[in-house]
């Protein structure tokens, strides 16, 4: 064994630590970790496509993670996926919204069986969720987003005035 | 006096110094009870305690009792009396419960579940004779909801690093291993390799490594599976958030046994809470030396690590777990060689399931004798699951092996809801299979789970209803392997694939009959050729459908009907005109304005405009909305 | 070191201890069909072809990552072991273009000869979707046509185990799993030295050399040794109408084991380059033995002539030795060169300090 195997072994904390810090993994961070740890980029980039945890880009300003486990599936996860997919005229395969305001995250499994189908938007964890249930939540955080840019254009057209 | 005599008599002093004069108000905050509202319910306590200064209280987080059905969960704890269990609770029923309880002496509520003790308590029934708790057995979960898992001297106080304290001070470590032989304990995560001959290799191996060379940082290792990736369970994240220790203690143990200086628990990152408290425990172990140099003022040291997994369900299988800490794709390796002859870099390691180092405590503190009265011939001991799905009491539970599946379904479970009818028991996750009604009198152990097509697995139980599609199923189970499946070898790569391909087409209308042949050729050969357990597993959920609900595949192929109502493109939602009030609910809930009719008239849904979302029909309090 | 004695599909056989059963079939001549092995890499068993039956273990063991052990009993053929290695095929058919003529590969493919082998026939009963690439053309030597790919790692491998650069690696996982180059780009952004020994060992035709698209297979091959520095590989030189269209590493060659560098692999259109100069050229007005004061520079006078090496060499003397009486020895400085035998540079040495009395010489130390 040799210094630069274990070495290797903090590649993987240390794309957790950048991602935890910047919501994502930047190309810059690839290249330094390269450097640090003497392990090709092309390395990296294979360790980081191969984990769902990572991520290339940067995420919308709101996370919502739906729970697909097989509780939540034999309990209508599909039906809460297609609602918020529907809600955020997100289509097949988009994550983010082209607005960057939501990121749609389809989660193996919280481990919160016995609340299927349970969802995540941000901080607040629902369990037992119906598709109505969910749209709501989601127009909700819409409608506050457009109070808020309304609010803001307001204030600076009054700035001007 | 030894080191864990004085360590026992300081965690003894400091619990009843704890509880000796004061109530303990306990709330589960586990992943379930935090998504259930746990958060406001300790919120509501703590500030019924800060409005009643004479109710003389602590609140403490513990983890889940597994009653899950039953949360968020508030547990009232006085001394000299009985523990009581509420629940589901709102925070108001909360203070009003307290002040029931501490003011007023009343402790009956509506919402009383269970006295967790062996005898009825004011009118409350003890766990024992309440139908979900009555059949189980509890020895994995023999802390989880009791302790609070933040302090190791709760750990302790309930015969915690007694069996570490045993096998290091009274017994050599291939005495160690002979009692994992003589328990018969099998590996808790899916496959039942037995626990003691992994731990024979693994000595072999490293005595043999340390006669050869002398210069190595490390002669063996201890890793903690505990990157739990079946989705639909969730019983090592319990025993993690609930009892930390017991998993740190059997490693430890284990690491003694076989000689290995180091140990590894390698953890889902989305358990966050499981992660937290598994840092502190470390800590606080070392602290006591119960972990790191010379443990327990003997020569043995050894330490752990945590590895946060990075979302990657092959991980589970051994060699892409060591590949993942490695720093590596979690790409599987041919075996042999096992890691028990060369695991991680290179080196002996051995590679247990959370479960099975949790049984590891009790089988050296009680002995192997008395840890196998329970179980099978060759299924030993208790395991547990988590029940969920279409069932009405859902929960973390523990049975001890040889329990039939009815009696885990109907006596624990209560049954399926709703008045519907149970279809089929899902085992062992995407390795498992569906089991049908005609085997709800099968006994949950090792041999006769294989037989039946399915696998013990780590413990997930999934209960479906008529409701269910099978075909669907299949095809979850499919897409998940797929997305899972790592890349590397050809069959899993593109037999799962294809094999979800034409899972797909069959729910999407467009199936063939010939596609079952195909189905029936492909599963074998991924089966007997894949390289790792994910490819060599992943044809089970397609194998035990089609051989038990073949006429639902069929129904699907020939008639274009979905039985179950569930696959999209079988299925068209039509309003009854004898039950429809012309409300309006389903109209207005409706996404795509499909649904047209004025009130008090019948509505009629356009089966063009209709994406079949299932909204209308959860909406209608009349149950007007039907799925044909 | 002791030898292992086994028995593969009743043939006796003595194998070192070490070898994988792999090893031990090759030994005896039984054929094993693989995609995903190669002799110079570690086992990686990604392919499942070269499943065989071991007494006493359960299920199809890869022969190329199962270790022999003495006594071992080893069948390479039965039903079981030809539905699985076909079903296997199937799959890898179902997910790969099938224009064989058209692929630069054709006819000297492994996966052609393999598929035919395992007895592919047929319709393919596995139709499904197909991943597709753009063709990455970014190298100046190899293309990179990533449909072909069958993901036997057999380059991630080289690239890693051999050359040791890392260029390229596994990417993404499931039926999106790719070779990659870091971030997705073009392979010419990463860090290939373009030795092209992925291309030499690619089983199909998603690596090809470019100049592979010109010309049909070679009619002839000749063994040789690369031309560029001391190391001494062994070359392959392929040529076809007496023309020589590409050149790889010699496999038998103990010297570099058929790996070579860009230059050796790629750096040989020279040899037939119009603008090659073949015989000794000197400056014409040297011939006529004139002196250069006396000549117009944009005169034929200084026109490159062809000569003989006895003429040339001879100027070449008499002028050193004129240039050295003139102006001392330390006026002269010699050049040598990776190119040249250790022997040259040795005689080159024993010219400067010796013949003509300098210390003035040097290398060039690299190509």
């Amino acid at each position: 064994m040799t210094v630069s195997t274990q070495d290797r072994s903090a590649l993987i904390p240390l794309l957790q630590q950048v991602q935890v810090e910047m919501g994502y993994v930047p190309k810059e961070a690839i290249d330094e970790i390269s450097v640090a740890l003497r392990v090709s980029t092309s390395e990296i980039f294979g360790v980081l496509t191969f984990y769902s945890q990572f991520r290339l880009n940067p995420t919308g300003k709101h996370m919502v993670k739906i729970c697909s486990g097989t509780a939540c599936h034999v309990r209508g996860a599909p039906l809460i996926i297609d609602a918020v997919e529907d809600e955020l005229g997100l289509t097949d395969g988009e994550e983010t919204t082209e607005d960057g305001e939501f990121t749609v995250e389809k989660v193996a499994c919280f481990g919160a069986c016995s609340l299927a189908p349970v969802i995540i938007i941000d901080e607040e964890t629902k369990g037992n969720i119906t598709p109505d249930q969910a749209r709501r939540m989601v127009r909700k955080i819409i409608k506050a987003i457009a109070k808020e840019s309304a609010a803001g254009k307001n204030g600076g057209e009054a700035t001007n005035e | 006096m030894s080191n864990y005599t004085a360590i026992r008599k300081w965690a003894d002093e400091e619990v009843s110094a704890q509880r000796a004069d004061k109530a303990r108000i306990a709330i589960g905050l586990g992943t379930c009870g935090i998504a259930a509202g746990g958060n406001a319910i300790l919120e509501a306590a703590e500030r019924t305690l800060a409005n009643n200064t004479e109710i003389n209280a602590d609140v403490v987080s513990v983890g889940c009792i597994g009653i899950c059905y039953k949360e968020p969960l508030l547990d009232i704890e006085i001394p000299g009396q009985p523990r009581l269990s509420y629940g589901p609770v709102t925070p108001g029923e909360t203070k009003k419960i307290l002040e029931n309880v501490f003011l007023h002496n009343i402790y009956e509520h509506k919402k009383s579940l269970a006295v967790i003790g062996d005898d009825a308590f004011a009118e409350i029934p003890s766990w024992n004779e309440i139908p979900f708790f009555a059949p189980q057995e509890r020895t994995v979960l023999r802390n989880c909801g009791f302790i609070d898992p933040e302090k190791i001297e709760d750990y302790i106080a309930n015969d915690g690093y007694a069996g570490l304290s045993r096998a290091l001070l009274d017994m050599t470590p291939e005495a160690v291993v002979q009692e994992t032989l003589d328990a018969g304990l099998r590996g808790r995560g899916g496959a039942g390799f037995p626990a003691g001959r992994k731990w024979t290799i693994a000595a072999d191996n490293i005595r043999a490594l340390k006669e050869s060379k002398s210069d190595l940082p490390s002669y063996g290792y201890v890793i903690c599976n505990a990157d739990e990736g079946d989705p639909g369970a969730f019983m090592n994240r319990s025993v993690l958030e609930g009892d930390p220790h017991s998993v740190i203690e059997g490693m430890i143990i284990a690491g003694y046994a076989i000689g290995a200086d180091f140990g590894y628990i390698y953890c889902r990152a989305e358990y966050p809470l499981a992660i937290d408290r598994l840092k502190l425990a470390l800590e606080q172990a070392r602290e006591k030396n119960l972990l790191g140099e010379n443990i327990l003022g003997t020569d043995f040291s050894f330490d752990i690590k945590l590895k946060e997994g990075a979302g990657a369900f092959v991980c589970g299988e051994e060699t892409s777990l060591i590949a993942s800490i490695e720093g590596n794709r979690g790409m599987p390796m041919p075996r042999p060689p096992y890691p028990a002859q060369s695991g991680l870099w290179g080196i002996p390691t051995i590679i247990n399931n959370v479960e099975t180092l949790n049984n590891i405590p009790v089988v050296l503190s009680q002995g192997a004798k008395s840890w196998a009265e329970k179980g099978t011939e060759k299924s030993k001991g208790t395991k547990t699951f988590a029940l969920t799905g279409k069932v009405q009491n859902t929960g973390l539970i523990e049975v001890e092996l040889g329990m039939s599946l009815r009696k885990v379904i109907y006596d624990i479970g209560g049954g399926i809801p709703d008045g519907k009818e149970f279809k089929a028991a899902q085992t062992g996750g995407p390795s498992g299979g569906c089991l049908p009604k005609e085997m709800l009198d099968l006994t949950i152990d090792y041999e006769a789970l294989a037989e039946a097509g399915s696998i013990m697995g780590s413990g997930g139980l999934v209960i479906m209803d008529e409701s269910t599609c099978m075909v669907d199923v299949a095809r979850y189970f499919l897409t998940f392997t797929q997305s899972e499946s790592c890349g590397k070898c050809v069959p899993c790569r593109l037999g799962t694939k294809r094999m979800l391909e034409i899972l797909t087409r069959i729910t999407a209308r467009h199936g063939k009959i010939e596609d079952l042949d195909a189905l029936e050729e492909l599963a074998p050969s991924i089966r007997d050729s894949s390289l790792c357990g994910l490819g060599q597993s992943a044809p089970n959920p397609v194998l035990t459908t089609l051989k038990y609900f073949r006429e639902e595949y069929e129904a699907h192929i020939l008639e274009g009907r979905c039985p179950a109502g569930q696959c999209k493109a079988l299925i068209t939602y039509e309003i009854d005109p004898d039950d429809c009030t012309g409300c309006m609910v389903c109209l207005r809930a409706c996404p795509t304005e499909a649904i047209t009719g004025a009130r008090r008239e019948i509505h009629v849904i356009d089966p063009e405009l209709c994406t079949r979302c299932d909204t209308c029909r959860q909406v209608c309090k009349f149950d007007a909305v039907l799925v044909a | 070191m002791t030898n292992l004695k086994i028995t593969i599909d009743n043939k006796k056989i003595e194998v070192p201890e070490g070898s994988t059963v792999l090893d031990a079939a090759r030994a005896a001549n039984v054929y094993i069909p693989t995609l995903c092995d190669d002799p110079l890499l570690e086992p990686f068993g990604a392919c499942r072809l070269c499943i065989v039956e071991i007494e006493g273990y359960r299920g199809l063991p890869t022969a190329c990552s199962t270790p022999a052990a003495d006594g071992m009993q080893i069948r390479t053929s039965s039903a079981m072991i030809a539905t699985n290695r076909k079903t296997s095929m199937n799959l890898l058919l179902s997910d790969h273009p099938l224009d064989c003529q058209h692929c630069v590969s054709n006819m000297r493919c492994d996966l052609q000869y393999v598929a035919a082998y395992v007895g592919v026939r047929g319709k393919n009963p596995y139709q499904g979707e197909r991943r597709t690439y753009e063709l990455d053309e970014s190298n100046a030597f190899y293309n990179r046509n990533l449909d072909m790919c069958i993901l036997c790692g057999k380059c991630v491998r080289a690239c890693d185990e051999i050359q040791g650069r890392q260029a390229i690696s596994f990417g993404y996982r499931g039926f999106s799993t790719k070779i990659t180059a870091p971030f997705d780009l073009p392979i010419w952004d990463s860090s290939c030295e373009s030795c092209g020994r992925c291309v030499d060992m690619c089983p199909t035709g998603a690596l090809y050399d470019k100049t592979e698209l010109k010309h049909g297979l070679p009619t002839g091959e000749t063994k040789t040794i690369c031309p560029y520095c001391g190391v001494g590989c062994g070359l392959i030189v392929e040529t076809r109408n007496g023309e020589i269209i590409g050149v790889r590493g010699d496999g038998e060659s103990t010297v570099n084991e058929g790996h070579t560098c860009v230059k050796g692999r790629y750096g040989w259109e020279y040899v037939q380059h119009p603008d090659r100069v073949k015989k000794p050229l000197v400056r014409k007005y040297l011939l006529e033995g004139k002196k250069k004061s006396e000549i117009d520079r944009d005169s034929s006078d200084w026109d490159w002539a062809e000569t003989s090496w006895d003429v040339a060499l001879d100027i070449t003397a008499s002028n050193l030795a004129q240039i050295r009486d003139r102006h001392g020895a330390d006026s002269i400085g010699f050049m040598t060169s990776a190119k040249c035998l250790n022997e040259e540079n040795y005689l080159m040495n024993k010219l400067a300090r010796q013949v003509i009395g300098t210390n003035n010489i040097d290398h060039c130390a690299r190509l």
